[in-house]
This record gives structure tokens, sequence and C-alpha cells, in this order.
């Protein structure tokens, strides 16, 4: 098992300097210049073009600015954002606030969607199924801008149990509507994998055995049933929480929320390349560790998976 | 990502490369009395700065916005008319519009209670033009005689100071600029003209985090991309003291999530209503929406530079486009009213604007549109693309001009957006399109001048047309040699008579403040800037 883990957090090394790379040079590639961009309409004064290009390091070629910029994250310093703050300070403002979201949501996904699956899966064919079905295809098949505007015209400018925006994002609180809307999509999928997979495992040789031994019903749901029925989910949630991350740029948008997606949004559309890198690679880590957790708990839940 | 995303963030592309300055003042209408609150505080929708909150280093809405706050330069705009005021200036003298003697009222003090003196104004002049500095309004300064010295083209700089600044004693001194610029003082409303305390010169960053300047509100805190603090500098020594407790700026990055706020109460004052509530707005806050001239102008330039463009007689050809044009019905259908027709160059509202220079040419006629094109010789391969950003929710406008053009006029055209707005400039400025593209201007200060000089005179920063005409030029620099600011603006109305002739981009339409407040404030009006009276507004008890 240590083993097993060293390994594979040595093999993070090269996708690290592959993905800093890959992303170095999509940020190089991306069309237009950002020096010249910084004056706006107006026409970029050469001499001043010239020396603010030397300040980023952007008068020097591509392999020189990666060796340079490769070089600063060795030393911790992530390079600074044309704002004047360094990339470190703004990923440190926001990387707690995504990741509070992201729990949120990840939280519906779990205790909403994990529940409804199980009732569906289990009654197949009753009316709690086919509502579940209903409701999730719905959730599916509406895009989320959609449904983070339509819950927050309901929910805060009609009925005003909340404000329409997050004021403070350290307030869990404020934070549900927008989870929820984060979660959705998310949620929906959750409820119907559960679902089939424990419609699968019904049927399973197990099963009947637990019946056959007498077992309290409770018993064979929980010990037998779900935990086996619970691999293809564990799956989509370690990749879902990555994704809940990075992609969170629409609901925050909405809810307007300073998140990891916002700034990524705002950095890509600037092109600052520090600040692009930065939090694509340190996304690219949480996924890394989330896919990394995941195949951890195969061994949890299904005792016949081992690592060695 | 989505359409509808697209069309939000399209907003932010708009207002971030609005150029601003100072302007902030006094008389106002909208709301109407009740008391207020002199010490509460009221928030308006802003963006996070691009730079660090140096005044020489702000060019954008996000930052400008709250440094025109900060700080307080020699003069600004009074908000009611544009006209030119004196602030920390007791009076700007000049004899021959090359020299100016400064001199200023004693009193005025930095935030940090540091005295507001000539070097303080010397210094950061020198601090803003030197090419070291890496600031992004340099350019600015390139009036002032030894301007050459600390922003040289190529190079290091050959020294410090530029020779044109001299101070007298703490309360004098003069600026003398490298040649005649008879409207020079109203540039220097314009932000990167603030003085700048002692201590800034020791730690640029650090002040840039937490500026100290010497306006009506002082800096308490900036919560990155969430929200700045201010609130009211008891000493302020400007005419317009301030009747609220201070702003807060809250970082918005969609206009929906900012109007969402806004109905709710849960913002008081916002900068521009989303594209998508422009319908509804008046009807949703009443007398509480706000629907005001703006000192903006949106054209469509032509490559003059090409050889198919450049023969004088295809002026006609660009006039009979223009008449093609319906701006009545644009404005009011797929502009829904945030914009309202152009009849010249310069924008509604600001000193010199005179109504109707365009005269025939900006009138819907598609008669002698198609007369007009025909006698220049027809368009060159009887299409034309007019080149624009994709990011700036111009599609549909220019959509509706080619639809206009093709229909009255049968020449085929179409649009070209370019991803954002960085490709479009890169394209523009490099020469790499063909026939027509989206420009604009948003005034740097209120004065025809500004329209007209910066924009259309030979070799000017931002005329990306090739356009030269030694008429204009020679009006122009007449303009600028005039012995008063009233001839000046009569000078440049002759030269934009020039622009009627020789047509290097069609005016479309002038923009306009669509915007609102909340239950919570009153007293709020705008001025040209798309600012509101910062200082005026009333935030009720």
């Amino acid at each position: 098992m240590g083993h097993y883990v060293l390994r594979r957090l040595l093999q993070m090394i090269p996708v690290f300097f592959g993905a800093t790379f890959l992303i170095f040079l999509m940020v190089y590639t991306l069309p237009g210049d950002p020096i010249a961009a910084l004056f706006g309409e107006k026409a970029a004064d050469p001499a001043q073009v010239a020396s603010l290009r030397h300040k980023y390091y952007l008068d020097q070629p591509l392999w020189k600015q990666y060796l340079h910029y490769m070089n600063n994250v060795f030393h911790l310093d992530f390079g600074t954002s044309f704002t004047g703050r360094s990339v470190s300070s703004i990923m440190a403002d926001a990387f707690p606030v995504t990741i509070r979201l992201a729990l949120v949501a990840f939280f519906f996904e779990i205790f909403v969607g994990l529940p409804l699956g199980l009732i569906s899966g289990l009654k197949r064919g009753s009316i709690a199924d086919t509502a579940v079905l209903l409701i999730t295809l719905i959730v599916i098949s509406i895009p989320v801008f959609v449904l983070g505007y339509i819950a927050q015209t309901i929910f805060a400018t009609n009925l005003g149990w909340v404000t329409p925006t997050v004021q403070d994002s350290t307030d869990i609180t404020q934070l549900i509507l927008p989870g929820a809307v984060l979660a959705s999509l998310s949620l929906a999928f959750v409820a119907r994998l559960t679902r089939t997979s424990i419609g699968e495992n019904l049927r399973a040789d197990y099963m009947r055995t637990a019946v056959a031994k007498g077992l309290p019903r409770t018993t064979i749901i929980s010990r037998h049933l779900l935990r086996n029925s619970l691999i293809p989910v564990v799956t989509f949630l370690g990749t879902d929480l990555g994704a809940l991350m990075g992609g969170a740029i629409v609901t925050e948008g909405i809810f307007n929320i300073a998140g990891v997606g916002n700034i990524l949004y705002k950095a890509i559309r600037t092109k600052e390349g520090p600040t692009v890198v930065g939090i694509v690679t340190v996304l690219v880590i949480v996924y890394l560790v989330a896919s990394l957790v995941v195949d951890l708990l195969y061994a949890v839940l299904d005792p016949r998976i081992r690592y060695a | 990502m989505s359409a509808a995303t697209r069309v939000r963030w399209a907003v932010v592309g708009v207002t971030s490369v609005a150029l601003v300055a100072t302007g902030c003042g006094s008389s106002g209408g909208g709301g109407a009395g009740g008391s207020t609150n002199a010490s509460a505080t009221f928030s308006y929708q802003s963006s996070e700065p691009q730079n660090p909150l140096q005044p020489s280093n702000a060019n954008e809405t996000g930052g400008g916005r709250i440094l025109q706050n900060l700080f307080k330069g020699l003069v600004d705009y009074d908000p009611s008319n544009g006209q030119l005021r004196n602030q920390v200036a007791k009076s700007i003298d000049t004899s021959d519009s090359q020299t100016f003697n400064v001199t200023l009222n004693s009193g005025w003090t930095f935030h940090d209670g540091t005295p507001v003196t000539a070097q303080s104004f010397v210094d950061a002049w020198n601090f803003g033009a030197n090419v070291k500095n890496n600031q992004i309004n340099s350019s600015w300064f390139s009036d002032i005689d030894g301007y050459a010295d600390v922003h040289p083209n190529q190079g290091t700089p050959v020294g410090a100071t530029m020779k044109g600044l001299t101070v007298q004693d703490d309360t004098h001194f003069t600026i003398k600029l490298a040649g005649k610029v008879s409207y020079f003082p109203y540039k220097l409303g314009y932000i990167a003209f603030s003085p700048l305390p002692q201590g800034f010169f020791k730690d640029p960053d650090g002040y840039g985090q937490k500026p100290v300047g010497n306006g009506p509100y002082q800096f308490v805190s900036w919560d990155h991309n969430s929200q700045v603090v201010t609130k009211t500098f008891a000493n302020y020594q400007g005419v317009d003291k301030p009747k609220n407790g201070g702003i807060v700026f809250k970082m918005y990055t969609t206009a929906e999530a900012a109007y969402a706020d806004l109905q709710s109460n849960n913002l008081d004052v916002m900068d521009q209503v989303p594209p998508s509530a422009l319908a509804t707005y008046k009807s949703d806050l009443g007398d509480r929406a706000i629907d005001s001239p703006q000192g903006a102008i949106q054209n469509i330039g032509f490559t003059l530079y090409q050889p198919e463009w450049s023969n004088p007689n295809t002026a006609k050809v660009r006039q009979g486009l223009s008449m093609a044009i319906d701006r009545d019905t644009i404005t009011k259908t797929v502009l829904q009213g945030s914009r309202s027709p152009a009849s010249a160059w310069t924008a509604e509202g600001v000193a010199g604007y005179k109504a109707g220079t365009c005269g025939q040419y900006c009138t819907f006629n598609p008669t002698m549109a198609k007369q007009l094109i025909q006698q220049g010789g027809g368009v060159p391969g009887n299409s034309l693309k007019i080149t624009y950003n994709a990011d700036g929710g111009h599609k549909e406008w220019v959509d509706a001009v080619c639809n206009n053009i093709r229909q009255n006029t049968g020449v085929d055209c179409v649009g070209d957006p370019k991803t954002d707005f960085k490709t479009a400039r890169a394209a523009i400025t490099g020469h790499t399109i063909n026939g027509a593209f989206r420009t604009g201007w948003v005034q740097d200060y209120p004065l025809n001048a500004n329209f007209l000089a910066d924009v259309y005179r030979t070799g000017a920063a931002s005329n990306d047309f090739g356009y030269s005409s030694p008429q204009f030029d020679q009006l122009a620099t007449q303009a600028d040699q005039a012995a008063s600011i009233a001839d000046t603006e009569a000078g440049y109305q002759k030269a934009e008579a020039v622009l009627a002739q020789d047509f290097p981009a069609i005016p479309l339409w002038y923009y306009r403040t669509n915007s609102g407040y909340s239950t919570k404030v009153q007293n709020v009006a705008f001025d040209s800037f798309g600012n509101p009276n910062w200082t005026q507004v009333g935030v009720k008890s």
C-alpha cells in the first residue's frame, strides 16, 4: 500500500512538468499582445511597451521564459500579475473560496444525490422512482446558467430569503444556494448512477445469499448492497471534485463569487501567463490527488482489490 | 462557454477599455429630498483594478474610478457642465499657451498629514513620465518640455527630471511645454496629473496597494476581488466636500449580478445596467433609473492607408455608406436606447461640441447613398468587411449596420469578428485588416480637441486610419495656438468640418449612461464620464 502511494506520488512529478509546460505554451500562443492591451483603446507608447515587456520577462524566447518561470517556482515564487500582486497571494485568496463552494456542492451531491438514487434503485417502477428520473432528466437538460438565474430570481429577488449574490464568501450559509446550483447537474448524475448500480447489484448472488441468511434489511442494504454499488459513484465523485473547482465559472459569475474560475477566466482574457499557469497547475495537482484518493477508496469498498 | 455567458462577459470587455479622467462634483438631480446621514457609506459597482492603485498607472474604469476619489489634481471638471474648475490650483496662467504659471491653494494635505506642495506635483509627474517606472499613462506627460530625457523612444533615460517643470516655492511652479497647447489645463484634470506624497517614492509598490492621496476620500482597505473601502477625508479642501461618509467599491464580474443586487438594495449605485435589462430597467427602477449622455462615440473607421481607399474621391463612397445606415432605428431597436444617433465626430455634451457637422451624410437616405457610392467609383470589389472584437457586445449592431448597407446599396457587407479586444487591436494597429473596422473614442477630458487632435491628426497615436490631411492638421495647429479655450473650441470646430469632406470614419452614435440606484440613496446624477457625482450622493437616514 505504502509503495503504491509512493509510486503514484512520484508519477505526479512528470505530470506536473508536462502540465505546466503545455499550459505555458498555450498561454504563449494565445493571439494578441497582453501588454498593448493594457493601454486599452489608446495606442500604446512603444518605449513603454518595450519596458513593460522587459519587466514581465516577455521579451525573451519561449524556452527562456519557461526556464525563468520554473526556476522561480522552485524558489516558491509563482510570478507577479499585472496588478502587481504575487500570484501566490492571488491563489491564497481564491482557492479557499472555491474549496468552500466545492465542498458545499459536494455535500449536496452525496447527501441528496445518493439517497435519491438509493430510493429509486430499490423501488424501481414506483412513483418515487419515476419522480426521481423525471427531476434528474429536467436538471440534466437545463443549462447551469438558466438554473442559476431561476434560483436567484425565485429565492433572492422574489422570496427574499437570501441576497442575490454572495456578500461574504466566508459565510457558509450564503454559499448554500450557489452550492446547490453548482451541484445540480452532478447531483442528477450521482442519483442516476447509484440507481443503475443498485439495480444491477440487487440481482447479484451475494444479495440472494444475504437475504437467505435472514440478515436484517438495513444491514443488507448498507453493508452489502450500497458498499458494492458505490464504486462507479465514487469514481464519478472523485473526478467531479476537480471539475467543481475549475469549472464553476458560470455559477461564480451569477452569484459574484471571486473564486478560481473567475480569476482564471480573467487571467486568460488578459493573457496573464503566471496567473493561468499557477492556478491550472494547482488544479492539475488537485485532480491527481483526488484520483489517487478514489483509487485507494476502491480497496476500502471492495476487499478483493489490493494494492501491492 | 455558452452563448449567454459570452454576452455577459462582453459587458466587462466594454467597461474595461474605457478611459477615465477625474470628474466629481457639485450639482445633480434625481431623487427628492429627505434627511441624509452624512457619515453613512454607499456602495458602488466596480471591477478589480488592472494595475496597482497609482494615479499614473490607471487607464481603465476599475482603478480610475477609485483613484479619482482618493486623489485630486490641480483642476477637475464640473460634473454638471464639464467646465474646468480649480481644485488644488488657485490659478493657472499663461500668456503664450506654452509656459503655464501655477499657483496652489494653501492648506491642502495628503491623508497622511503631509502638505501638498508644488514639489508633490513635480515629483509625481517626473515619476509618471519616466519610462523606467512602467506607468501606463506615461505618454500623458509628453507635452512637457524635457519629456524625451526621461522617456526616450529607445534606450535608458538620460535624466530623472523634465526640464520644463520648475518649482519656485511651495505654492508656485511653472510648466513649460515643448510646443503651444492652449488647452493644456484641460489635460491637467486627468488622474495621471495627481500629486503624490513624499513617502510614495520610497515604496511605489507598497503605495500602489495602500494609496495615500489628497482627495475627498481616503483609503481604508482593499480586499482583492471583493471590495475597496474608503472613508471621507475630514481635512479635504476641495470645492466638492463629501456629503456622505465614504464609498465602498464592490467588485462585480458581471453586470447581471450587480443589477440583481441593486434591485434588492445590496448595492447602492451601479455603473451600467446589463444589456438584458435595458428594455426593463426604467420600469423596474421607476424614478431611480438614470439615462444620461456620455462623452463617448462609436465609429466605423476605414483603412485609408490601403491603395483602394486612399484616393480622395473615395470619400464619396464612405459618405454614401454612412447615408445607408438608419441610425435612428438601430439605436432604438438593436441597441435599445443605450445610444443616441451621432451627427458629428465629437460626442454630445463636451465643450466645443457642435451638432450636425456631419450634415446630410449622417442622415438616412438610401437613394442618395447609392448615388454617392457610384460617383465615388463604388466600394472596392463591391464588398466590405467590418472588423470588430467579438467580446465587446458589438456583433448585434455590426450585423444591423451591414444589413442596412446590403439592403440599401447592394454592397456585400459582412462583419469580421476577432476573438477579443487585444486581437482586434493588434490587427488594426498592425494594418492586417481590409476595408473597415469598429472604432470609438471615450473622452479623456470633455473638450472637442480630444476627439479630434488625438484621433485624426497626421501620425496621432490613435489615428488607426492612416488619415493625413494637411488642411485638418493646419487648422488643428492653429486651434492649439489660440489665445483662449473658447478660441480653441471654435478652431477645432473648423477642423472638424474638414472631416465631413474627407470622411475618414463614419460617426455612428454617442454612448449613454443607463444606470440606476437603490432606495437607500438619493441625489444621484452621472457626468459625461459615466461617473456618479460621488461626493454629492446622499445616504438616507
